[in-house]
Parts: C-alpha cells; sequence; structure tokens
C-alpha cells in the first residue's frame, strides 16, 4: 500500500516539475544530466536536419540511434497551448521511469522467490523467512523513483530513462526466462547505448542458471554429505543444470532482432551514407571520444589534455579497462548474474566517454535489490555524504568556470575525480560485501550440516 | 633577291606590328577621389591590365605570376582583398557602385571560382591559397584546412559549386603585403599614379582596401575576347590635414580643402610611360550636387539648372586648381540627381610641374550619402562560455515601432550546410523577401560553444575565435552610374565599371567569441592523476575477487599464531641486542641465511662479470 502510495507521490512530483519551473534550473543544458549522447536538444536538432531532407548526423549534432530519432522525433515538434515545449518527451520519460521501477520491483520479488527456493534447499529456511529480510524489490523501485538523480534525469529532457528502461528489460527478460524480451532488451539497448552489450554475460547466467543464488558448491557438498558414499551416482543425478536450450534460442533471437534493427536503420539512413556512415557518427563518436565538453566523467578533460600521438593509446587503455574486469568479474560471481549486472553497469557508467547521473541512477536503484546482501557493506555513509557533496559541488564548480569565469576547468575536473572515485569505492566494496555474503552463507552451511 | 628579302622582312614586321596591335597588352591607371560627408576624403586607385591573347606566355607588360597562378589552377574569376579598418556604411554610402564593389570586411577575403572538375575544385582552392600566401606574403595559408573556407551558392555569383569563400578577419594588413601587390605594376610606385603612395600617409587613413580582381574567359568561354583582365585596386579613406582645411573655422559646417599632395605628402611627377592611360578622377556624388546647386540658386538667385556643365570647374562653391580636361554628367533617370565627375589627364603635365590637383571649398556645405535600403549589423548575444546566439538586425533608415511578426513568413528559400567539429565551418544562406514595410528585421542563430584540444587553441586563446563578416546582398536593388561619354570604344576602365550594374552588397561586423580554456599548464597533472585513479580501480577490485575464504582463514590463523608467537621473537630481539645467545637458536633459519649469503654473491658476481664484460667490449 505505502509502495504505491509513494509511487504515485513519485510521478506527481515529476509532472509539478515538468510543468512548472521547466526553465528555472535550466535543467536541459545541465552537463550532468545530458550528454552529446543523451540530449533531447541535439535529438530534435537531428530530427530537424532530417525533417529538411539532411542528413541527421550532418552537423555534429545528434549522435544517438534512427530508432530513438524516428519514436521521439515527431514527439519534440508538437506544441500544445499552454503547456512547456516538449511536453510529449518528458511524458514518455516518466512512463519510462515508472516502467523501470515497475520491473525493478518484479526483478526484486523474483529474486526473492528464487533465493528462498534455494535457501530452503540448503536448510537455511528461517533467514529468508526473518521479519529482518527486507522486500528489497519494493525498495529498490523507490530508491529509483525517489533519487534525485533519476528525477532530474527526467525533468532535464535526457533520454537516459529511455535507455535505463532498455536495460532493465533485458535483466527482466532474462530473469523470467523470457529469451525473446532479453533478446529485444538487449539488442535495443545495445544498439541505442553500446555499453549495454557487456551485458551479454550476466543474461547467459539468468537464462542459464536462474537469477541469483548462493555459490553452486554449496548444493554440491550438500549433496556429499546428504548422500554419502554413493558420490556419483547423486553427482550424475543432480548435476548443475545450465539450460542451453534458452541460451540457444536467446542468441537465435537476438540476432533476428540485431539483422532486424540493421535493416530498419540501413533503411532509415540509406540515402545519408548508409549504415556504415551511422556506425561511426554513434559508436565512431562514442568510442572517440570527439566532444571534449565537460561532463561528470573523467576522460573529456584527460581528451582535451593528453598528447595527441598518446590519443589512440590511451583510448584503447580505458575501454580495454572495461573489458578486461568482465571475465574476472564473470569467473567470481557466476552464481549472482543479477549482481553481475549490477557491477557491469556501474563499471561502464564509470569509464563511459559519456556518462551522466542518469546511468549512476539505474545502478543505484539496481544496488538496493540487494539490501539484505550488502547489509554489511563498509564506507555507506561516507559514500552517501561523498554522493552528496560532489552532486552539490559540481554544479558550483562549473558555474564558477563557464558562467563566471572566476574558477578555471580544474576545479570542474577534482568534481569529477572525486566521483569517479567514490563509484568506484562503491563498486569495490559492494563486490566486497556480497563475497563476504556469501562466506556467511557458507559458515552458516557448515555449522547447520 | 635583296629587295625581295627587304619587302618580305617588311611585311613581316608590318604582319607582326598588326599582330601585336591587335593582341596588345594594355595597362590603365586611374585615381577618383571623392569627398565625403564626414570631411573624409575617399581615393581610389584602379590599375587594369588586359591580356587579350594568352596563348604565348611571353608578355611584356602582364604579370608573369599571376598568368602563370591562372594557367596552373585555371582560375576563371578571383578577388583577394586586404582590408584595414571598417567602411562607414552610414556615412560613406552604401548604394553606390563604389561602396558596393570596393567596401571589404577587415582582415583578408579571397574567393575563386574555377574552371576544373567538381571533384578537383577543393585541390585547387588549397594549391592556390598557398601561393597567395607566397605571393603577397600573408598568411593566406590558414585558408586551406576545410575550416575556413566554404562553398556558398547564392552568396555572389552562380558558380555551379565551384566557387570557394574564405576570409581571415584577423590578419593585419601591412607594407609587407602592399609591396608584391605594387610589384605586379609595370611601373611600381616608381612612376605614375602609384607614386602617390606613401606608407605612413596610406596607412594613417581611417579604411585601406587593397584589392586584386582578376577575370578569365581563356578556359572555354564564348563570346569573350578579353583573356585575363587583372583588376587592381586600393580603396583609401583619408582625412585631409586640418591647417590646410580650417577655412571655416567658425562654422561647423565646413568641409575642409584639399590637395592631392596634402592628402598623400606626395605629386604625381608624370605618367607611367607604360600605360595607355592615367587619369584622374573628381567625382561629386548626387546629393552633393544637388546642395550645391540649391546654395548657388539662394545665392545669385537665378535658375541654375545647367551650371554645371556650362562652367564645370569655377563655381561660387568650390575652385578646383586644375581646370578639367572633360565634365561628364550622369545620366538619370528619375529625380535623382546627377553626379558629376571632372576628368584629368596626367600625360599632359610634364615632370617639371608636378600634377597636384587641389580643391578649395568657398562656402559650408553638408550632405548625405545615399544609403542602402536595409542597414545590417551582427552582435553576439547571451552571457557565460556554454552557449550563445548570434543576432543579425536589418534596420531601415526610417525606424518606426510596430508588432513584431515572425521572420519565418518571409524567408524565401534557405539553404543550411551545418558545420561538423573540426571539419567544416557551417554555413547558412537565406533569401529573405521583406515587404516594404517592414522596418526592421532580427535573425537569432543559437549555438553551442565547444571545446577543444589543448593545442587546437591559438596562442592567444583567451583572445577569442573571429567569425568573419555575414553578406548582405539586396538582388532587387541595382546600382550604377550611367555617364555620358560619347566615344565608346575609348572608354575609361573606372568609368566602365562605375557604368557596370552590380547589386547592392554589404558586410556586416566580425565577431570575436570568446571560448572557454582548460587550464594549459595541465597535462602531466592530468594525465598522472587520471591513470591513478583508474589503476585504483583496476587494482582494488581485482584484490576484491582474488581474495579466497580458504586463504582468509589460514591468514586470521596465521594472525592468531603469531599473536602467541610474536612474544618470543621480542625476547629473541632483545636477548641479539643485549648480545646474548638465545636458548634453542633454529639451525636451519642459520643455514638458510648462509646459503641466501652465497647465492646473493655468486649473484652479484655474475651481474658484475657480465657488467664488465660488457664495458670491456662494448664500451
Amino acid at each position: 500500500m505505502g509502495l504505491w502510495k509513494w509511487t504515485w507521490a513519485s510521478i506527481l512530483l515529476r509532472l509539478i516539475l515538468i510543468y512548472f519551473p521547466h526553465n528555472l534550473l535550466n535543467l536541459s543544458s545541465r552537463p550532468e544530466l545530458s550528454t552529446p549522447l543523451t540530449s533531447l536538444r541535439r535529438l530534435a536538432e537531428g530530427y530537424w536536419l532530417k525533417q529538411s531532407s539532411m542528413s541527421p548526423y550532418a552537423g555534429s549534432m545528434y549522435h544517438g540511434s534512427p530508432i530513438l530519432l524516428s519514436l521521439l522525433g515527431p514527439l519534440t515538434v508538437i506544441r500544445i497551448e499552454g503547456l512547456p515545449p516538449q511536453i510529449l518527451c518528458s511524458l514518455v520519460f516518466v512512463i519510462a521511469d515508472f516502467a523501470t521501477a515497475m520491473l525493478i520491483r518484479a526483478i526484486g520479488r523474483n529474486l526473492k522467490v528464487a533465493c528462498s527456493r534455494k535457501f530452503n534447499s540448503l536448510n537455511l529456511g528461517k533467514v529468508v523467512d526473518n521479519p529482518d529480510f527486507l522486500p528489497a524489490g519494493d525498495i529498490a523501485a523507490l530508491v529509483y523513483l525517489w533519487n534525485p538523480f533519476t528525477i532530474f534525469t527526467c525533468v532535464g529532457s535526457s533520454t537516459s530513462p529511455i535507455e535505463n528502461f532498455l536495460i532493465l528489460l533485458t535483466l527482466y527478460g532474462a530473469c523470467k526466462r523470457l529469451p525473446p524480451l532479453a533478446a529485444f532488451g538487449w539488442v535495443i539497448s545495445s544498439h541505442v547505448a553500446l555499453y549495454p552489450a557487456i551485458l551479454i554475460i550476466p543474461v547467459i547466467f539468468l537464462l542459464g542458471y536462474g537469477p541469483d543464488s548462493p555459490p553452486r558448491k554449496l548444493f554440491l557438498e550438500k549433496n556429499l554429505t546428504k548422500t554419502g558414499d554413493d558420490i556419483l551416482l547423486k553427482q550424475s543425478a543432480k548435476p548443475t543444470y545450465f539450460s542451453w536450450k534458452s541460451v540457444v534460442l536467446f542468441v537465435l533471437w537476438a540476432s533476428i532482432f540485431a539483422s532486424c534493427v540493421l535493416f530498419l536503420c540501413g533503411l532509415y539512413v540509406k540515402e545519408y551514407g548508409g549504415i556504415h556512415e551511422m556506425i561511426q557518427r554513434t559508436y565512431g563518436f562514442m568510442l572517440t571520444v570527439e566532444d571534449l565538453s565537460p561532463n561528470i566523467g573523467v576522460l573529456w578533460y584527460f581528451f582535451a589534455e593528453v598528447f595527441d600521438f598518446f590519443r589512440y593509446f590511451f583510448l584503447i587503455v580505458f575501454h580495454v579497462n572495461i573489458l578486461f574486469m568482465l571475465l574476472p568479474l564473470a569467473i567470481r560471481l557466476n552464481h549472482r548474474p543479477c549482481f553481475l549486472a549490477f557491477v557491469y553497469i556501474a563499471i561502464s557508467s564509470i569509464l563511459k566517454s559519456y556518462p551522466s547521473v542518469g546511468d549512476s541512477a539505474l545502478y543505484l536503484g539496481l544496488l538496493s535489490l540487494f539490501v539484505n546482501e550488502l547489509a554489511d557493506m563498509q564506507f555507506s555513509f561516507f559514500l552517501f555524504s561523498g554522493y552528496v557533496g560532489v552532486s552539490l559541488l559540481s554544479p558550483v564548480m562549473h558555474n564558477l568556470w563557464i558562467w563566471r569565469g572566476t574558477g578555471n576547468a580544474n576545479f570542474y575536473f577534482a568534481t569529477a575525480m572525486a566521483y569517479a572515485c567514490f563509484q568506484i569505492v562503491l563498486v569495490v566494496e559492494s563486490v566486497n560485501a556480497i563475497l563476504n555474503h556469501d562466506r556467511k552463507i557458507r559458515k552458516l552451511c557448515t555449522t547447520t550440516t | 633577291m635583296a629587295l625581295i628579302l627587304r619587302i618580305l622582312l617588311i611585311l613581316l614586321t608590318l604582319c607582326l606590328a598588326t599582330t601585336h596591335e591587335l593582341n596588345k597588352e594594355e595597362f590603365h591607371e586611374e585615381l577618383l577621389l571623392k569627398p565625403l560627408s564626414d570631411r573624409k576624403i575617399l581615393s581610389h586607385f584602379h590599375f587594369r591590365h588586359t591580356l587579350p591573347d594568352v596563348t604565348h606566355s611571353h608578355h611584356s607588360l602582364f604579370p608573369k605570376a599571376v598568368f602563370q597562378l591562372v594557367q596552373k589552377f585555371r582560375v576563371r574569376e578571383l578577388e583577394l582583398s586586404f582590408t584595414q579598418g571598417r567602411w562607414n556604411y552610414e556615412r560613406w554610402g552604401g548604394y553606390d557602385p563604389l561602396s558596393s564593389s570596393n567596401a571589404k570586411p577587415p582582415g583578408v577575403e579571397l574567393w575563386a571560382i574555377f574552371d576544373v572538375p567538381q571533384h578537383e575544385v577543393d585541390a585547387s582552392w588549397k594549391n592556390l591559397t598557398h601561393t597567395l600566401s607566397g605571393l603577397f606574403c600573408a598568411s593566406i595559408n590558414f585558408l586551406e584546412s576545410s575550416t575556413e573556407y566554404s562553398a556558398p551558392e547564392w552568396g555572389s555569383q552562380q558558380s555551379s559549386g565551384k566557387l570557394r569563400y574564405g576570409a581571415l578577419p584577423r590578419e593585419a594588413v601591412c607594407t609587407e603585403n602592399l609591396t608584391p601587390w605594387l610589384k605586379l605594376l609595370p611601373c611600381r610606385d616608381k612612376a605614375g599614379l602609384a607614386a602617390l603612395m606613401d606608407r605612413p600617409s596610406i596607412y594613417r587613413g581611417y579604411y585601406h582596401s587593397q584589392r586584386l580582381h582578376l577575370t578569365s574567359s581563356e578556359f572555354g568561354a564564348v563570346g569573350s575576347t578579353t583573356g585575363i583582365v587583372l583588376d587592381q585596386t586600393l580603396t583609401l579613406v583619408l582625412q585631409p590635414d586640418k591647417e590646410t582645411g580650417s577655412m571655416y573655422s567658425g562654422s561647423s559646417i565646413y568641409q575642409p580643402n584639399w590637395s592631392m599632395s596634402s592628402l598623400f605628402g606626395r605629386e604625381v611627377g608624370g605618367k607611367c610611360v607604360l600605360a595607355e592611360s592615367s587619369t584622374v578622377f573628381v567625382l561629386l556624388e548626387g546629393g552633393l550636387v544637388s546642395t550645391l546647386k540649391n546654395t548657388w540658386r539662394e545665392k545669385e538667385g537665378h535658375e541654375a539648372d545647367n551650371i554645371v556643365v556650362e562652367n564645370s570647374w569655377s563655381n561660387p562653391n568650390f575652385e578646383l586648381s586644375i581646370p578639367p580636361n572633360k565634365v561628364i554628367e550622369e545620366v538619370t533617370t528619375l529625380h535623382k540627381n546627377p553626379s558629376i565627375l571632372y576628368e584629368y589627364s596626367v600625360e599632359d603635365s610634364e615632370a617639371s610641374k608636378p600634377f597636384d590637383l587641389e580643391f578649395r571649398w568657398k562656402n559650408p556645405v553638408a550632405w548625405s550619402s545615399p544609403k542602402a535600403p536595409l542597414s545590417a549589423s551582427r552582435f553576439l548575444t547571451g552571457s557565460g562560455n556554454e552557449r550563445g546566439a548570434i543576432a543579425i538586425s536589418l534596420e531601415s533608415s526610417g525606424r518606426k515601432d510596430e508588432k513584431p511578426q515572425s521572420l519565418g513568413d518571409f524567408v524565401e528559400k534557405m539553404r543550411v550546410s551545418p558545420s561538423e567539429d573540426k571539419v567544416s565551418p557551417g554555413v547558412m544562406e537565406m533569401i529573405l523577401r521583406l515587404p516594404c514595410a517592414v522596418n526592421s528585421a532580427a535573425l537569432t542563430i543559437d549555438f553551442d560553444k565547444g571545446f577543444l584540444h589543448i593545442d587546437e587553441y591559438p596562442p592567444d586563446a583567451n583572445q577569442g575565435f573571429d567569425i568573419p563578416s555575414a553578406i548582405v546582398s539586396f538582388p532587387d536593388f541595382q546600382t550604377k552610374i550611367d555617364f555620358l561619354v560619347g566615344n565608346s570604344s575609348k572608354k575609361s576602365p573606372m568609368i566602365s565599371k562605375l557604368q557596370e550594374s552590380r547589386n547592392i552588397q554589404s558586410y556586416t561586423e566580425v565577431l570575436l567569441v570568446p571560448l572557454t580554456t582548460p587550464d594549459f599548464s595541465m597535462p602531466y597533472n592530468v594525465i598522472t592523476i587520471t591513470c591513478t585513479v583508474f589503476a585504483l580501480y583496476f587494482g582494488s577490485l581485482l584484490n576484491a575477487l582474488r581474495r579466497r575464504v580458504a586463504e582468509e582463514e589460514r591468514h586470521q590463523r596465521e594472525i592468531a599464531a603469531k599473536k602467541t608467537v610474536r612474544f618470543p621473537l621480542l625476547f629473541k630481539l632483545l636477548a641479539m641486542l643485549r648480545g646474548q645467545t638465545w636458548e634453542q637458536p633454529p639451525s636451519q633459519s642459520s643455514t638458510s641465511t648462509s646459503l641466501i649469503n652465497t647465492k646473493i654473491v655468486i649473484k652479484v658476481i655474475i651481474v658484475a662479470g657480465i657488467a664488465a664484460g660488457w664495458q670491456y667490449y662494448y664500451g
């Protein structure tokens, strides 16, 4: 009951913010909220170019996907008398936010069901049925809806809510073991934002093994201790089950959707240089960090300052930093695919070329799906204060540098640096906490048997 | 035999002479002086080379450098101007052929039409900029970069995409650009009208625009037989010396008296002997002529419509020191006042008596120059360094308030080529059709300010970036001055230029856009700090993943064990410090340490040996 009240309240707040002081804070031009990839202003420009029969990518203004352009573009030009411009887009973003929160809630419920089943099979049912065991799904949905980052991103005319929605659609489809839905979400979100492509690993784990559970070794040990002598027989009777079928289905569906998306995009940009030009202007733009305008990441200043002949070296280093972490994390956290997805999203939002607080909103929402597991996390107050401090200081420094001219770029870069550090600490500490949690379960297991 | 030979020779020479007569290269030099309404004098030098025959590569007068340039890059038309100062459209006129063709934006402006296939135009342009850069000692080569030039389609002429236009607003213009320009003249500045170009006096003026315009009809042209025509003009706006001009110092409206020697500090010794004609004109514009007529009418009290023609150079308002060779009056159709042109030929003057024209006012006069239908000005709006807007306002002279209306209704045609970051500039061309009732129109274009790499900022990054002038032209408003010239076959280039019908054209101001700069001293700090953060991320995350439960527990046990062992160790240390021997010296450890010691010694010896050998053989 409380959940729905708070949900409606958050939606009402968004509507009020959209309707009233839209231009008061000038949110749509904040570098923290809208990046060159997610800015709705740029999308409207791209749509205008397309309407005047020019390439939407002409003029280095729009760098997003043609799909978003054809879906949101027509909404940007519709004006309703007495309402702020682009109200329809804002409404779409509100709906996307709501849907995302509902998906988070559904994932949370799914995780809880799976968790209690697994714990029961380990004779640890009392841990889950404990009244201290929080309803993580509801909490995460509310955290997502009431996170100021989410609210400002939603109000500030940026397409991040839609990207977040697509990512969660992928995870939801994978959690529910619906390969077509997961494949659809994965293909579209990777097409729109590129970085969600790395989510293929947690999605395959989710489809193969099912949602998060204690380490599989525990079940084996359990079986071992139960059966005693005839180990071989029991192991063959109940192996660690990996459903190849749904993974193969996922791959099939993903290839179908990918070819559809490529075909549609090719059709859309046929007269303007074709698919090659589109890839150059979207993914090329993301990967080569062409736009050096300030954002909350660290790459813009780095590439504004770095010597030209090192540019490609560092581009490779920074992108490889994301890729190098995938495998160790996948090996260590393969029994917790949802958590793995959270870590991947957090890492990519730290290291991506044009991060915004919308990405942070997403991983903070996912983080609160694991409130029970991460109860013993260290530095949580320190991190909370750090996030608050940075999100207050960053606009101030930006104002000092850009508008007043009394500060310089280093001031703003310092806040970006601090933000990156806090995010890193958050990721490392949450990974630590989840591993400790697994150890605790193991200990519980050994003590109960 | 000899006779026949001689006849042949004569015939040959005759032939040569006739062909020479037909394909004669010509050079004309002319100077036009015109009093401006704000007590300044416009002096406009015009030098014209014509090369009718372009098949021979041997020329007597035509500058070889320009000929080669036309040949090599297949230039159809080219205009290069170096300008310092801004033409004052309000006071110096904006509705006459002189201002439309000679008022140029500050800095360097270059446009060229090429006669090459479409895909070679850019390459030709780049080569051309480099050649001109070398020819005129200017940094025209900066126009080579694709961010600096554009291909407008409607701006000046129909060119089917072979026109390239570039401007460098910040280029400083000085004598080093004038000297190579003068070198193209056959007499340089040693004789003829160019001798007037005394550097201090011409650079002291309010406006200085040195221009080179060439038209070639060589490449596949039909109908025209002119070959290459090279026009070099120098337009100056000078202020006559106050001392010589203070005749009516008590009155507020007086015009200064001036002479060529007082304006330029030099006199014309005689014509350039290589020039076909050497002429000086004095132009009185229509507004001035009508004012003069009115004052005379008031003073004399009789009808004086024909005064100017009858008694041309001596009248009660002003006096010219030398009687003009010819007085030409403009042919006007409507009730517009005719302009008057006084023509002097310099060839009549001898070397002993230099040509020095003096203009003396007898009465104070005031008049105003004709203005363009709309005066355009451009400015920046917005504050801060994130975004801004360029506003162009067009205003007619008579202003009154009215209800604002969307400009979109008047846009007839629009062509936008959006800017690509670091690749090409943004160009917007608009054709507006404004009704006569419109008194002012404003156009704003929003832009985002970019952030560049530190190497891409100019050395004085905090000064900002210049945006070249916008061109405003009025295709429905043509201007020309039709002079009654009897014999059209021997028309002077200046008069034919004035008689050409041209669109009214004006340039707006150059804009200076300040951009945010990064900290230029930071590259090393930024690289090290960022890499440290990335190392922190990678290291700590990998460390968190690497830890194992069993290992942890062993570690815990070790710590627990150490807690019990710590004290004996401490005691042992204390004992060692005291010089006593410990009860149970672990023999194993002592042997291991000695082993280690021998190992280390052997390693050191090996390394030293290798080093010594290396040093011995290769050092």
